[in-house]
Order: structure tokens, then C-alpha cells, then sequence
């Protein structure tokens, strides 16, 4: 596989939208694994850095989900290539700047990304659309034993899989859900959500991971301990704090409701005329009117396919993706000889908009 | 105030006073406001206290100091500037480092998850095996023919299970 051709396959993350991901967008868990008897990647040499890469993209490439795949070298891709990997969560943004001999093997439907020299030797990734911790870690689960066949992990009785930082031993696993809660933020209750999640020892995030915003109404909520609980605990001790965190939103949702459903509608149709008749647009502005018509779709104000133009759009409208799409469009002017109005166009369902981004000075316009 | 709190990660003044409960445990850092500025402390939603309490924990540690991995080279200093360990053997060298941190950085200080199975039964095959071969060995030399006979038997048996666990 190319990355151009991994870039335009129809994806887990951004086509399978259904009212089953109302609220819990996506469910992510990674594993994190290394070479017994070799440095970690950060304290590596050259040298070793790149036969660990070889060694382990060579086992990663045999297993049977990774079959068809793109297994590469981060410095093979071009900045806005592994952009677009980051906007989609496949790779990390510290893979993305890291140095020779990194890399990473991601699969067609781009339900697994491993990357290989990050942080530790592995960090074994699934991705699934929902709510599906349980799903997600039977599939993680097979494909870390099909690779312990092949590879030596480092592992201690006591502390169990030993990665680079501490803070990962154990498990070396963090399950994380992204959760769309528009009716929490428009409410103002996230700093108590995200205070209660705290003590329970879950982390929530903006939705690019540490230190991000939270445009969009979008968050990441994952374990923050990997040590003295089986996997299976962990999941569900997340479980119970993501359905309650639904519950809440969904309550919020109701109280909005109740309090006044015209204003709640206003504004989501202010946000879906701006979409549609708007022309610069920032990404964050973006994000946040799409995720206003999202919550349209799930309180049925438009149709239930739209929730996937929306889900897509989110993902498109991402700076990378923009940059990407619009390098596309003008290749393909010049291969038609630029006919005066050849105006790309991204349909959308909805009635006429025609959402077209393209990147002017770090601004979207639509 | 006669004893003013110090910060954990700089020694300044502390001005920034943190506490979080995770698991029933209470964590407590100090902070002076350029650490806390830094670390994103005021911005509660993309700071990790378990970071945090990863550095302030490397700070009074003086036993382990001077301490350097056999098997990678790695030391405390390089700990304390990077955070990460240099091998998987670290563990064991700054074992008294690590355990006073694990308590409060986890819900738990023993492993309870996923055990790599196929992983570690090839390892005891493998040692099994070198050993039935320097025991052979030595048996030949002394001529206890019996002894052996029954090392190469044995030799066999383990041959044919690692040939029937999955390959390296």
C-alpha cells in the first residue's frame, strides 16, 4: 500500500458513522511493548534503532490483521503526510518528529497502526468506531500474541511489561474513548465531569491528546494507571464512568431541552446557515459548528445520514487534511486546464451547502 | 510564614499547592509559579499529575545516586533529566528508585494483567535445553553412560516441544 492509497480508502474512523456513535465517537486502546535485552528506543543507538525497526516492522507485517498494510519510515513521508496520519490518530505527533529508524505499519481499514521506536520498541493501537472496549480488546489482544510468538518481550513477574516511562508498567495498556458532549460544555458542567473523572483515576483530554483543546466539544477520557489491575478491570472500571458520563449528557440534553428547546434550536441553526453561506472560517470555529449540527442530527433536526458528513467533515476540516485536499484540487485544475469555475466541490446532503475548505494563512475558508 | 514550602521540582518558593485523590490516595505537590506554569498546571485539562509526581519523587533519592545500568550504561542523572529508563534491566539496577514511586503513581505495585505465555515458555524451554547439554556433556566426560543416555532423551523431549511451540 501507498499512503496516498491508505489516505482515500474508506476508513474505520472516517466512515463508520451510525447512531450507535452518537455520543461515543470512537473507542482507541494501545498496548505498549519492548525488546527484552535491548535499550529503548530513546536511549538506543542509531544503529539499533534501526535493526529493532527492522526486526519488529518484519513480525508486525506477518500478522494476519496487518497483512495488507503500509509499513514505512517516518522519514519517508513528506510534514503534511504525517499530519494527516496525526489528525486521524494513527500515528503520534512525537512519532511524527522523531528521528531514523521509527516507523510505523498501519493496516487497510486503518483499524491498527503499530508504531515501532516511539516511546517503547511497540505501541500496538486499535481503533474502533462506538462504544467497544470489550470488541477492541479481544482484537488487540490476538494480535499482541500472534506478535509474541515472534518477538521477545521484556517482562517482569512483578511489574509486568517494563516500558521506558514508569508510568506505563503493568498492562502497558491505555483504553480511551473520544466522547462528543456538546450539552455538558453549553451547560458549563465539563469542569465537574472532568473533576469526578479525576478521582475516579481517569484522565480526559482535548481531542488531539495532552495539551490540546477541546474544540469541537470533543473529549478523550482514558485510564491514568496501568499497574496492579488486569486489563480486564481496567476496561471495565472505564466502562462504568464513560455510561455514566452518557448519562450525563444525556440528561444535560433533556434539561436544555426543557429550559428552552427554541434557543437550543436557534442555535443550532445559526450554526449549520454559517456552515453553509459562511467564507473564512478557523478550524476551531469550524469544529465547533459542526459539532452544533451533530447534535442536531441526534436530536433528529436533520437526517441520520448526515452524521456521517459531519464525522467526515470533522476529520477534513483538520489543517493537514485541508493542505492535502487542496494540493489534489490544484493538480487536477491543471490536468483540465483550469476551465474558469472549476469549483470543487464536497458535497454534503444537507440541502445546497457545498462545504469547500482551503487553507489561506493558517485559515480555513468554506 | 517561618517555613515556607520549597517547590518540588526547582526548590524555589512553592506558591502553587495541588492535591488530587486518585484511588482513596491523596498526592500532594508544590509548585513555584514558573514550574507550574511550565508543567501546564493551571490549565487542569492537559497536565498529568502522574508526571509530576514522577519528577518530585526524583528529587530526595540519594541512596540510588551514582548508580549506572551494567547493561545499557544508563544513570540516576540521566533518569532525573529524562524521566524514561535506558533498557528493561534499569528496572532491577534502580529498583530502589522505582518502587518508592510506583505507590504513587499506580493503583497497585504487583503486575495482576496479561502474562506473555508463549513468550516465557519458550525462554524455560531454551534454559532447560543449554542446561540438559552442559549436563550431558559432563556425564560423557565422567562415563556415567546412563546418566547420560537419560540427559539425551530428555534433550529430545525438549527439542520437540520447542519445535512445536511457535518459532522464533
Amino acid at each position: 500500500m501507498t499512503i496516498e492509497s491508505l489516505i482515500d480508502t474508506p476508513s474505520e474512523l472516517t466512515d463508520s458513522a451510525s447512531s450507535k456513535t452518537a455520543i461515543v465517537l470512537m473507542t482507541r486502546i494501545r498496548l505498549a511493548r519492548n525488546l527484552a535485552g535491548t535499550p529503548f528506543p530513546g536511549w538506543a543507538k542509531p544503529a539499533q534503532r534501526s535493526e529493532i525497526f527492522d526486526l519488529c516492522r518484519g513480525a508486525v507485517a506477518s500478522t494476519t490483521p496487518m497483512k495488507k498494510s503500509l509499513a514505512i519510515g517516518v522519514q519517508e513521508l513528506s510534514e503534511l503526510e504525517k499530519q494527516i496520519l496525526v489528525e486521524r490518530h494513527l500515528i503520534s505527533r512525537e512519532l511524527s518528529g522523531s528521528k531514523a529508524g521509527s516507523g510505523f505499519v498501519i493496516n487497510k481499514d486503518q483499524t491498527f497502526s503499530v508504531m515501532i521506536n516511539e516511546e517503547d520498541h511497540l505501541r500496538i493501537q486499535v481503533l474502533r468506531c462506538g462504544f467497544q472496549l470489550k470488541k477492541a480488546w479481544n482484537s488487540i489482544n490476538d494480535l499482541d500474541t500472534a506478535l509474541e510468538e515472534q518477538l521477545d518481550y521484556a517482562y517482569s513477574p512483578k511489574l509486568g511489561y517494563l516500558t521506558a516511562c514508569p508510568t506505563n508498567l503493568g498492562t502497558a495498556m491505555r483504553a480511551s474513548a473520544m466522547m462528543h458532549l456538546p450539552a455538558l460544555v453549553i451547560a458549563n458542567q465539563m469542569e465537574k465531569v472532568v473533576r469526578a473523572v479525576n478521582q475516579l483515576g481517569m484522565v480526559v483530554r482535548g481531542l488531539f491528546g495532552e495539551g490540546s483543546d477541546a474544540s469541537g466539544s470533543i473529549f478523550q477520557i482514558s485510564n491514568q494507571t496501568t499497574l496492579g489491575e488486569t486489563e480486564d478491570e481496567i476496561i471495565k472500571r472505564l466502562g462504568s464512568v464513560l455510561s455514566s458520563i452518557i448519562e450525563h449528557e444525556l440528561n444535560a440534553r433533556q434539561k436544555l431541552l426543557e429550559a428552552d428547546a427554541g434557543k437550543l434550536f436557534d442555535k443550532i441553526g445559526r450554526a449549520y446557515g454559517i456552515l453553509q453561506n459562511s467564507h473564512v472560517l478557523s478550524s476551531s470555529e469550524a469544529m465547533n459548528l459542526l459539532s452544533l449540527v451533530r447534535l442536531g442530527v441526534d436530536l433528529s433536526i436533520f437526517p441520520d445520514e448526515t452524521r456521517s458528513i459531519v464525522d467526515r467533515l470533522l476529520i477534513e476540516a483538520q489543517p493537514g487534511h485541508l493542505q492535502h485536499a487542496q494540493k489534489r484540487r490544484v493538480r487536477a485544475w491543471s490536468a483540465r486546464f483550469a476551465s474558469r469555475r472549476a469549483t470543487p466541490r464536497r458535497v454534503c446532503e444537507f440541502h445546497a451547502p457545498q462545504l469547500q475548505f482551503h487553507r489561506r494563512r493558517g485559515e480555513l475558508s468554506l | 510564614m517561618a517555613n515556607p514550602l520549597k517547590c518540588d521540582l526547582c526548590s524555589k518558593p512553592a506558591t502553587v499547592h495541588l492535591t488530587q485523590i486518585v484511588n482513596n490516595k491523596v498526592h500532594k505537590v508544590d509548585l513555584c509559579e514558573e514550574c507550574a506554569q511550565a508543567k501546564g498546571v493551571t490549565d487542569p485539562s492537559g497536565f498529568s499529575l502522574a508526571d509530576l509526581l514522577l519528577k518530585a519523587s526524583l528529587n530526595p533519592e540519594p541512596s540510588a545516586a551514582g548508580m549506572r545500568c551494567e547493561s545499557c550504561g544508563f544513570t540516576q542523572t540521566d533518569f532525573k533529566k529524562h524521566g524514561r529508563f535506558g533498557c528493561p534491566v534499569c528496572y532491577e539496577t534502580f529498583s530502589a528508585l522505582v518502587e518508592p514511586m510506583l505507590d504513587s503513581m499506580h493503583k497497585g505495585t504487583v503486575h495482576t494483567g496479561k502474562v506473555p505465555q508463549r513468550a516465557l515458555t519458550r525462554k524455560t524451554l531454551h534454559e532447560r535445553l543449554s542446561k540438559l547439554e552442559l549436563d550431558l556433556n559432563a556425564a560423557i566426560k565422567a562415563e556415567r553412560y546412563e546418566d547420560a543416555a537419560r540427559c539425551r532423551d530428555e534433550i529430545n523431549q525438549v527439542k520437540q516441544s520447542i519445535a512445536q511451540a511457535p518459532a522464533r
